[in-house]
């Protein structure tokens, strides 16, 4: 190790720094060996993020992680069994269901058969052991990022999903990636999953993630996403983890020229969450939404993070974030748009919304313009409120008794953000689960 | 025993003194005006009926049906027959007008221990009152209000009181902010409401709502009481001479 190499400080640091010790002999011959190292030196460097790195002000990750879980060993049958009913809150949606059991994609749980033409799905770890030339030559390029929590996730990370969409392919069924934790022990899951949709192709794709309440379990997960020119992808994220769960989240994303991407995070469960969007600019004439609505209570602390990078002309992006906070909770959010020379024609918005429903609640809000290019539209805006007495008492002066009527508003406060949702199913399922967790609120 | 019975009723908002010992009853099938000058309390005695919170009641009592309604929360109140059709009506984004309708209507039911509506039933009966007061089902679909003119705002609330047919309806300045054309589609909302049953509590500055609807007894409120009561020529008789002289007995 070179001189500069910050010295390991933490248990979770130390343990950490073991685990990558210990697999040595399990990266000879991995193909992404180099790559793994030289994340794990990036996190040697730095140790785990705290608050006085700017990224991480917030949300830190050091005094959070007091320890860091041993790495999750495949799924026993009892816990595929377990895994059997995950994500079945959205059975309605009827999609095409890849079910990931501890970071581990569980073949005879999944619906891999009568795949369209055009569409494979596969496991990371075989592509990575057989040598897959595309995944080997894609993970950690498609949008790189030097967040100490990816590089993590690129050191560690075990198994996923690898999906690939020829050309053209225009899927109406949605995929479903359902990750779910049942290991009966704390430990911690480093997924990495890549999905390349080919130019002009179609797809809906929602990622679920659950595990039991009762286990201080850790998760760190990458998604690698390529949008091909001209393709269309709606990308819905569903945090519905455990309540004492630590878990990171990392969607690194590249659009290709005049592709969309619309992505959504639903976030209700968790006890620490960070969800981290690195969004390039590949191609001109691309468009983005991204949106958020996170519903939380008690001391839960959800971070959204994201850099949305204007690389070249022409890009349209539209932010729209949505967090209602009970309890003490606390909503972090750090939006950077980067508009670069030359992405002249950027039109980028940014808007974050807080509803807090109690005195304790916390939410922060820091966004960022950086724009080194001329001829660009770029605005950001943020409130932080209670709910409106006076919508209130309208409500209750129509009979509607007051925790009904606080439901109804809180509902359209999020529904604002669900409505981009283009899935009818999947817009009413996640309205559902607004509704029980608005009724679990009491 | 009068539906309604206001006795002696003092209001305080921030300190302020607006109602001052107003005392008034209102019996079924009976149309009451109130008409007063700016700042007479006029809109006080309207939040204050409905429940609005920030109105200290220093002194009096107000009974609907002989119960105390003070100590009724404002759904409670709704629940037992009590309409409010606001001045300002408010504008609820992401709220759909037609969920609002069938929440209000299903909990002031659910209330009274009768069953909820069934959806067929429930859009029947809205087509027909909205048909009535020409309002079109896509502003159904949309947030309550929002994007609606002063006047479809103005009938909207007047769809909803016909929908959750109150037997008290208090109408804050209905009137305010309509063209003819619409000031006479509300009355005649109001007017088919019009029973034996049913009363109304006509808020008013102006006398021009009163040849729509047509009051059995019209008040004059000032300084928060009020100062003259007589048959529906008194209305016509301020419109002729103003609320000035009234003002002055009072003080």
């Amino acid at each position: 190790m070179s001189a500069d190499v910050r010295p390991i400080r933490t248990a979770a640091e130390q343990a950490l720094a073991e685990a990558f010790a210990a697999r040595a002999a399990a990266r000879a011959g991995d193909p992404l060996a180099s790559r793994r190292e030289a994340a794990f030196r990036r996190f040697a460097a730095e140790g785990l993020p705290h608050r006085r790195v700017e990224d991480w002000k917030y949300t830190d990750l050091r005094a959070l992680m007091r320890e860091a879980k041993p790495l999750a060993g495949p799924p026993d049958a009892a816990g595929i069994a377990r895994a059997k009913n995950a994500g079945a809150a959205l059975r309605g949606v009827k999609a095409r269901r890849i079910v990931l059991v501890d970071g581990a994609l569980v073949p005879e749980l999944s619906d891999l058969a009568a795949l369209e033409p055009g569409v494979t799905i596969a496991s990371m770890a075989q592509a990575l052991a057989a040598g897959d030339k595309e995944v080997v030559g894609l993970v950690g390029t498609v949008a790189p990022s030097d967040d100490v929590a990816a590089a993590l996730n690129t050191a560690f990370m075990g198994d996923g999903v690898v999906l690939r969409l020829a050309d053209g392919v225009a899927l109406t069924r949605p995929i479903h990636l359902v990750f779910a934790y049942t290991a009966r022990a704390a430990a911690a899951v480093f997924a990495r999953s890549l999905i390349v949709i080919g130019n002009g192709a179609r797809a809906t794709l929602i990622e679920s993630h659950e595990g039991p309440d009762d286990l201080d379990y850790q998760v760190n997960n990458a998604l690698e996403l390529t949008i091909g020119d001209d393709a269309k992808v709606d990308h819905i994220k569903i945090g519905t983890e455990g309540s004492r769960a630590l878990h990171i989240s990392t969607l690194m994303a590249a659009l290709g020229a005049r592709g969309e991407l619309n992505d959504l995070s639903f976030t209700t469960g968790g006890a620490v969450v960070r969800n981290q969007l690195y969004l390039r600019y590949a191609g001109e004439g691309a468009a983005a939404t991204i949106s958020g609505a996170s519903l939380i209570k008690g001391r839960q602390h959800v971070d959204t993070t994201m850099v949305v990078d204007h690389a070249v002309r022409g890009g349209t992006s539209r932010e729209l974030f949505k967090s209602v906070l009970d309890g003490e909770s606390h909503a972090v959010f750090q939006g950077k748009i980067i508009v670069r020379p030359g992405a002249q024609r950027t039109d980028a918005r940014m808007m974050t919304r807080a509803l807090l429903l109690s005195e304790a609640a916390e939410a922060d809000n820091k966004p960022e313009l950086e724009i080194f290019a001329d001829d660009v539209q770029c605005g950001h805006g943020a409130t932080a409120g209670a709910l409106d007495r006076d919508l209130l008492f309208y409500l209750k002066a129509r009979g509607i008794p007051a925790h009904e009527a606080e439901a109804l508003l809180i509902q359209a406060f999020v529904g604002e953000a669900l409505e981009t949702i283009a899935n009818d199913d999947l817009r009413g399922a996640l309205a559902e689960a607004a509704a029980t967790w608005l009724e679990a609120r009491g | 025993m009068p539906m309604l019975e206001i006795k002696n009723l003092s209001v305080e908002v921030d300190g302020r003194k607006i109602l001052d010992g107003l005392t008034l009853a209102v019996n079924a099938g009976e149309v009451q005006a109130i008409m007063g000058p700016n700042g007479s309390g006029k809109s006080t005695l309207a939040y204050v009926l409905a429940g609005k919170a920030d109105y200290a009641v220093t002194q009096g009592e107000v009974r609907f049906d002989g119960e105390d309604m003070l100590a009724m929360e404002p759904d409670e109140r709704a629940a037992k027959g009590l309409f409010l059709a606001f001045q300002y009506p408010l504008e609820i984004p992401g709220v759909a007008t037609m969920t609002f309708l069938r929440t209000a209507l299903n909990a002031q039911r659910r209330k009274r221990g009768e069953a909820e509506l069934s959806t067929p039933e429930f859009m029947k009966r809205v087509r027909e009152a909205a048909g009535k007061l020409g309002i079109e089902q896509e502003m159904l679909r949309r947030g309550v209000n929002v994007g609606f003119s002063g006047g479809e705002k103005k009938r909207n609330e007047i769809l909803q009181m016909a929908l959750l047919e109150p037997r008290l309806a208090v109408l804050d300045e209905t009137d305010s902010g309509l063209d003819i054309d619409a000031l006479r589609i509300v009355a005649d909302g109001v007017n088919r409401l019009r029973s034996p049953q049913r009363a109304m509590v006509v808020i008013t500055h102006y006398q021009r709502l009163l040849n729509y609807i047509v009051p059995d007894v019209v008040h004059v409120l000032s300084k928060g009481r009020i100062v003259k009561t007589g048959g529906k020529e008194l209305a016509l008789e301020l419109e002729a001479r103003g609320y000035a002289q009234f003002q002055e007995e009072a003080a």
